[in-house]
Parts: structure tokens; sequence; C-alpha cells
């Protein structure tokens, strides 16, 4: 645990030794920023059905900047490691890989939490000035926050693996984006299609991070999207833990 | 301290290192040579434990380098051959890193870390980012975190690839002091470094283990452990097949420089035949400028024991 903590606080440490935290945080704020701006000239034009929080988290821009997001704060995790070749003297340390692992995980799981602190800010300057709440209920909040950081979880565990897949930054970043793309866009199958099939609408809103959000941001914390991405979360950990031992025995 | 009992590594079809054993003993400073590709790196990597062997056993003060790898780690101090730090890092914050994750707790870690920074002549640049220092300070960084936990084993893996002179000078001095202290095993190619810094050699070529013996015995104990220069004027004579005449000349070499030669003669093993040659030179009224007995080097043993089959 001692060892873990150590990792991590290093890992913590490594986002604000480069510019990459300062850049994509500021990048972040102003889309988030621009994103919360347009909804509330939206929802200003005339009486609407949904709260300010719902709507938020239902944008283009929101999803497009979400997804951007993970390969650029996971791409340097391992990559940066065994391209500079502090991935020897990292596994000569009395460390064990899972401890590795899962600091490089919950470092940064930490700064995407970081990321989205701000977005907070949001909402109570909304109730201060506009002195209506912005969303139905507290629960609003706390689903739409929990979701998030869920599905922070399962993608930042996706762009780990691409991290540990190769020792080129890039690489890491294309694989992480094309997977963390396609598993969105595999949530819209049937909205893009416009498939009907019940078993396979079932399946679909599953998987949806769109379709979960929209219920979280109401207020329903359904167990079921909690489950899958916890689940998905830790078999892509397993997954990095495994690669990661590969590598050492490989090299 | 180190044990190593039938150790093999394959890459795919290539054998990196080939069933080799071999012993250190504790405050041994252990010399360990080969040409480049030779399996130095190899088995000091498994020794370290960054990589498992295929087939064999090697064991860190008493503890199997895989079995009980976490226990064997924190017993040595491992520098990697390129010497890979965190580049974002500054110095004093990369050591307490280190420190930290090698267990050394506490108050403890910032003495520690004051030590092998006192130990290393970090302090000029102990606030300096990594990446901004140079080839010669990254390398004593890199030495510092090997020793900041003070671990009883030391294994370098070529400490003074890239250094200049002066440079290579102190970290062989350094290795020598620490050498009271510590076991070391060493890898360069810089073999004078080799021969006063080393009390054992180790010699391996393509996998195995040639030779393993004290600098000085290596040296003795080679077919061609010296020779003899001789520039003379000769005269009427040409020299050659007088020299060759000499018991104990294995051959003799020939370079003309005006009147005067130049002789090289090979001799066998722990053999001085500058008398003889002196006592030649009177008989036939050479005018003598030079006689010297070259002395054989571990250079000398590197490349026999090496190229015996080139």
């Amino acid at each position: 645990m001692r060892n873990f903590f150590i990792l991590f606080m290093r890992e913590v440490k490594a986002f604000f030794y480069t510019p990459i935290a300062y850049v994509v945080l500021f990048y972040f704020l102003v889309l988030t920023g621009f994103n919360f701006y347009t909804e509330v000239m939206l929802l200003n034009r005339g009486p609407v059905e949904i709260t300010v929080v719902e709507a938020f988290f239902d944008t283009v821009l929101f999803w497009f900047s979400y997804v951007l997001l993970f390969p650029l704060i996971t791409m340097r995790l391992f990559s940066e490691e065994f391209r500079m070749g502090t991935f020897e003297t990292l596994t000569t340390a009395p460390v064990r890989d899972w401890q590795v692992v899962l600091s490089k995980f919950c470092g940064a799981l930490f700064f995407y939490v970081v990321l989205w602190l701000p977005s907070l800010l949001y909402f109570v300057i909304f109730q201060w000035i506009a002195r209506t709440d912005a969303a139905r209920s507290p629960g609003s909040y706390w689903g739409a926050y929990l979701l998030l950081f869920l599905m922070g979880c399962f993608y930042i565990s996706i762009g780990c693996l691409a991290s540990v897949l190769t020792k080129d930054q890039i690489n890491a970043a294309v694989i992480s984006f094309t997977s963390i793309t396609l598993w969105f866009f595999a949530g819209l199958l049937t909205f893009i299609f416009g498939i009907t099939t019940p078993a396979f609408k079932d399946f679909i809103s599953y998987i949806s991070a769109v379709e979960h959000m929209s219920d979280f941001s109401r207020g329903i914390i359904d167990s079921r999207p909690i489950v899958w991405n916890i689940t998905m979360t830790a078999l892509m950990l397993v997954l990095t833990y495994h690669v990661f031992q590969y590598r050492k025995w490989k090299t | 301290m180190i044990k190593v009992e039938g150790l093999t590594k394959r890459y795919g079809g290539f054998t990196a290192i080939d069933n080799i054993s071999f012993e250190v003993g504790k405050g041994e400073i252990v010399g360990f040579l080969g040409p480049n590709g030779a399996g130095k790196s190899t088995t000091m990597r498994i020794l370290s434990s960054f990589m498992p062997a295929t087939s064999g056993r090697a064991s860190v003060a008493g503890f199997d380098v895989f079995e009980n790898s976490l226990e064997a780690r924190s017993r040595l101090g491992y520098l990697p051959e390129n010497v890979p730090l965190y580049t974002d890092m500054r110095v004093t914050e990369y050591l307490s890193y280190r420190a930290a994750i090698k267990g050394v707790r506490g108050s403890r870690i910032k003495e520690r870390v004051g030590d092998v920074k006192e130990l290393c002549s970090l302090k000029d640049v102990e606030n300096k980012i990594i990446g901004t220092l140079s080839k010669g300070y990254r390398q004593r960084v890199g030495l510092a975190d090997a020793l900041v936990h003070d671990p009883d084993l030391l294994i370098l893996d070529e400490p003074t690839i890239g250094l200049d002179p002066n440079q290579i000078r102190q970290v062989r001095e350094l290795i020598t002091n620490l050498g009271k202290h510590h076991t070391i095993l060493i890898s360069t190619h810089i073999l004078p470094e080799v021969e006063m810094t080393c009390s054992r050699v180790i010699i391996i070529n393509k996998g195995k283990i040639e030779a393993s013996d004290t600098p000085k015995n290596l040296v003795d104990r080679i077919r061609t452990s010296g020779g003899i220069r001789l520039e003379a004027r000769t005269g009427e004579d040409t020299g050659l097949e007088q020299l060759s005449k000499i018991a104990g000349v294995k051959d003799v070499a020939v370079e003309n420089q005006g009147d005067w030669k130049t002789f090289l003669l090979r001799t066998e093993a722990n053999s001085d035949l500058r008398e003889e040659v002196s006592r030649l030179a009177g008989e036939r009224k050479w005018s003598v400028r030079e006689l010297t007995r070259s002395k054989a080097t571990l250079e000398d043993v590197f490349v026999e024991i090496t190229q015996a089959d080139v």
C-alpha cells in the first residue's frame, strides 16, 4: 500500500511536470464553458422540458471533447516508460506489477477528477445568478457526476491498455481514441440505423454511454450501467496488467 | 552474494547466455567483461529481476531472483546500461522518490539522499531538472539512484560509458571507495579501469564464461603475455635471424626507419629475455637506443580470449 501511494503521488505530479496538464485543463475549461454557455442560451429562448444539467451532459460538444480527453490523459502513462527505458528502473525497484498498473490508472483518474471539479462551479454560479435550480433534484448532480466518474474509469482503463501496448505515445493515443470513439458510436447504432429489433435495442442500451447519461442526469440511477462500467474497467486493467508483465518477460 | 547456476536465456532462436554459472562473494568487486552482445547485460538484467531466465537459477543475497524477487530487488542497486531517468524531475526530487520506492523510510530519506548527493558530487545540480543535465551528471544521478537505499550489492552496467577521462577517473575512484563496503558487479569496456578496480574478472563470450580469475592471474596465463621492443642499428646484420635464434622468442617483426630498425619480439609467457637480447647486441656490436619489455595487459587477455576462433 505504501509503495502504491508513492507511485501514485509520482504519477499525479508527473501530469504537472509537463505542460500537458495545463494545456488539457485550459482547453477543457474552454470547451465545457462554451458548452455550458450555449446550453443556457438555448434554454433561455423559451420554456423547455429539460433542465440545465440534463442539457449540459447531452450535447455534441460535450461528447466530442469527452472522447478526445482520454487519449490525452493516458497516452503517456506506460509508453513513455518504455520509450525512455525507465521501465527498467521502475520494475527493478522492489514494487509489484499490480502496484505500478494501479498507480498509473489512479493517477490518471485523479487528474480526470480534478478536470471536472471546476464544472461544478458552473451550476453553482447559475443558481446564484439565475435564482433558479439547474436540476430538478440533487439526484441529477449525483447521477451525472457518478456516471462521469464511472465512465472515466472505463475509458481511462482503455487508455491504459492502449498505452501499455506500444512505446509510442502517438500510437497509444490513436489506439485509445479509435477504441473509445468506436465504442461510443456503437451505443448510437440503433439511432444511426433506425433499428427497432427489441433484443438489439436492449443490448445497445446496455452499453450506450449517451443513454446512460440521459438517465443519470435526470437522477435515475440504474445499477446496470454501474455494474457495466466497473466490470469493463476491471477487465481492461487485468488485460493491462498481463500485457505489462508480458512486455517485461519479452524484453 | 550472487549465485548463478546453469543460467540460460533464449530470445526466440537466439541463445544470449548459455548455461552459465558463477559466484560472487561478499565484498568482491567483480569486472564482467565481454564483447558487445556477449550476454553481459542479459545476465545483469536477470540478476536485477528485470527479466526471467529461460532456465537455471540465480540468487542475490540468498534470495532467488524469480521466486523471492522483491526481497532480492530490495537488496541490490542496479544501474542499467543507458541510465534511464525521469528527465522532467529535479535531481533531489528524483532521488527522494527512488529512495522511498526502494523502502527507505521517513527522515532516513533526506539523510540518504543527502549522503548520495555528496558521494556522487551532485550538490551543484541538486535543484536542476534532470533533462538539462550533461551525460556525466546523469550518469552520476543514475549511480546515486543505485546507491540510495544502501544496498549490499551493486550491479553496474557500463557505468563509465560516454564519460570524459576526468569523469571516468572520478567514477573509478567512487567505485573503489564503494568496494570497501559493497559487493560490486560491474561491466565495462574500459579495461585499464578493471585492472585497477576489480579483484576478479569474469570474461564472457557468446553467452559462455571463458575465464574467471584475478586480473593478474589472467594476464600471466595467456600465451602472449608480453614482448620485447628493440630499437637498434644492426650494421651488416639483418637482425632478424639472430634474434629469432634466442630461446623463448616466438617470432620477430621488424620495421625499418632509415639506419635504425625496430624489432618487436613476441616471447613465451612469463619470460624476460631482455638480458639475452642485450648480450646478443653486445656480441654483434649493434648500437642500441631502446630495449623495453612490454607487459601484457588485460586488453591482450580480452582479445585473445574473445577472438580465439576468429
